[in-house]
C-alpha cells in the first residue's frame, strides 16, 4: 500500500492523517505536494498524524524534514503525533525526534499551537 | 550451493568402498560440516527500478526468515536493503535501463550476507557528510548509508575495478 493523504480541519488547525508507505517515489512525492499545497494556502498551523504510517524509508525522513523547513520558512508550524515505534526509534537514531516537536494526544496537540 | 549432490557423493563411496561403513559415516559427518559452514547463495540481476528495491527486499526477507532472524530484525534487515537497493538505482545507475544491478544473499545458520553491486560512477563514499552533525540534521537527503550501518552487524563498501559501487551487509544471527 503506497501512502494514503486525507485533511480536516480544527479550529486553525489542519490535520493530515498519513497511512501507508512513505518510500521514495509516490510516497514522499505526495506528502511533498500536500504540504506544498497547504503552504500556498496559507495554512500555517499543520498537524501530521503518523499513527498509520506502516514503513518511512531515508526518502521519507527527508521528506519530513523539507515539509518541516518549507511550513517553518514561511512562518508556520508543523507538527508530529502519534508516532509509532519504528518512526519513533528513526527519529530518534536520526537524532530528528528533537528538531520535531511531537505529541501523542491529538487534543494536546491542536492546544499546543 | 548446499549440499554438493550428497546423495550420490554417499553413494559411490558406498559403492567403492571395501563395504566398511566407516567412509560412509565420515561421508556424512563431512556433509552435516559442509551444510552448516557452506553458505547458499542467491543472485539476482536487477533492473534499475524502484520495482526491483521491493524484489530485493522481498527476496532478502524470505531468506532471512528461513535463517531465523525475528521481526526486529527482519525489520532491519529490509530497511538496510532498500537504502542499498535506492542507492545503487538511483544514485549509482540513475535510473539508467541499460545497467543493471547484481544483488546477492549468501545464507548459512549464523549470518546473512548481502551484497549489492551498481553499474554507475562511483561516488565517493569516503566523503559522506555525517548526517548526525549539527549543520547536516535538517538536510533532505543523505541519511540512507548511516541507517544501513545503523542496522546491519558489519558494513563495507567498495570500488569495482569495472566500475560502480559494491555494498556488502552482513546480519549475524545472534540468539535474544
Amino acid at each position: 500500500m503506497s501512502v494514503k493523504l486525507s485533511t480536516r480541519q480544527v479550529g486553525d488547525v489542519t490535520v493530515v492523517d498519513v497511512a501507508g508507505r512513505i518510500t521514495l517515489g509516490e510516497g514522499s512525492s505526495a506528502l511533498r505536494d500536500a504540504l506544498r499545497d497547504m503552504v500556498g494556502k496559507s495554512q500555517k498551523k499543520i498537524l501530521l498524524n503518523l499513527g498509520d504510517v506502516s514503513y518511512i524509508d531515508s526518502s521519507g525522513i527527508g521528506e519530513l524534514v523539507s515539509g518541516f523547513t518549507t511550513v517553518t520558512n514561511s512562518g508556520g508550524q508543523l507538527k508530529l503525533l502519534n508516532l509509532n515505534k519504528r518512526v519513533k526509534d528513526l527519529l530518534q537514531i536520526t537524532k530528528l525526534y528533537t528538531v520535531f516537536d511531537v505529541h501523542e494526544d491529538e487534543a494536546g496537540a491542536i492546544r499546543s499551537f | 550451493m548446499i549440499p554438493h549432490r550428497p546423495f550420490l557423493t554417499l553413494v559411490s563411496l558406498v559403492k567403492y568402498s571395501d563395504g566398511s561403513l566407516w567412509p560412509c559415516f565420515l561421508a556424512v559427518l563431512r556433509m552435516r560440516e559442509n551444510m552448516h559452514h557452506v553458505p547458499e547463495t542467491v543472485e539476482r540481476y536487477l533492473d534499475s527500478t524502484l520495482d526491483s528495491v521491493d524484489s530485493a527486499e522481498e527476496l532478502a526477507l524470505g531468506l532471512a526468515q528461513r535463517v531465523g532472524f525475528d521481526d526486529d530484525d527482519l525489520m532491519k534487515i529490509g530497511m538496510a536493503v532498500r537504502e542499498s537497493m535506492v542507492n545503487a538505482v538511483v544514485h549509482g545507475n540513475r535510473y539508467n535501463a541499460n545497467k543493471k544491478v547484481r544483488f546477492s544473499v549468501a545464507y548459512d545458520a549464523e549470518r546473512l550476507t548481502l551484497r549489492v553491486a551498481d553499474e554507475g560512477e562511483s561516488f565517493d563514499f569516503e566523503n559522506v557528510p555525517d548526517p548526525l552533525a549539527p549543520e547536516n540534521l535538517l538536510r533532505t537527503s543523505g541519511r540512507g548509508i548511516f541507517l544501513i550501518r545503523s542496522f546491519m552487524d558489519e558494513f563495507e563498501m567498495r570500488h569495482l575495478d569495472k566500475g560502480g559501487t559494491e555494498l556488502t551487509l552482513v546480519k549475524h544471527l545472534v540468539s535474544k
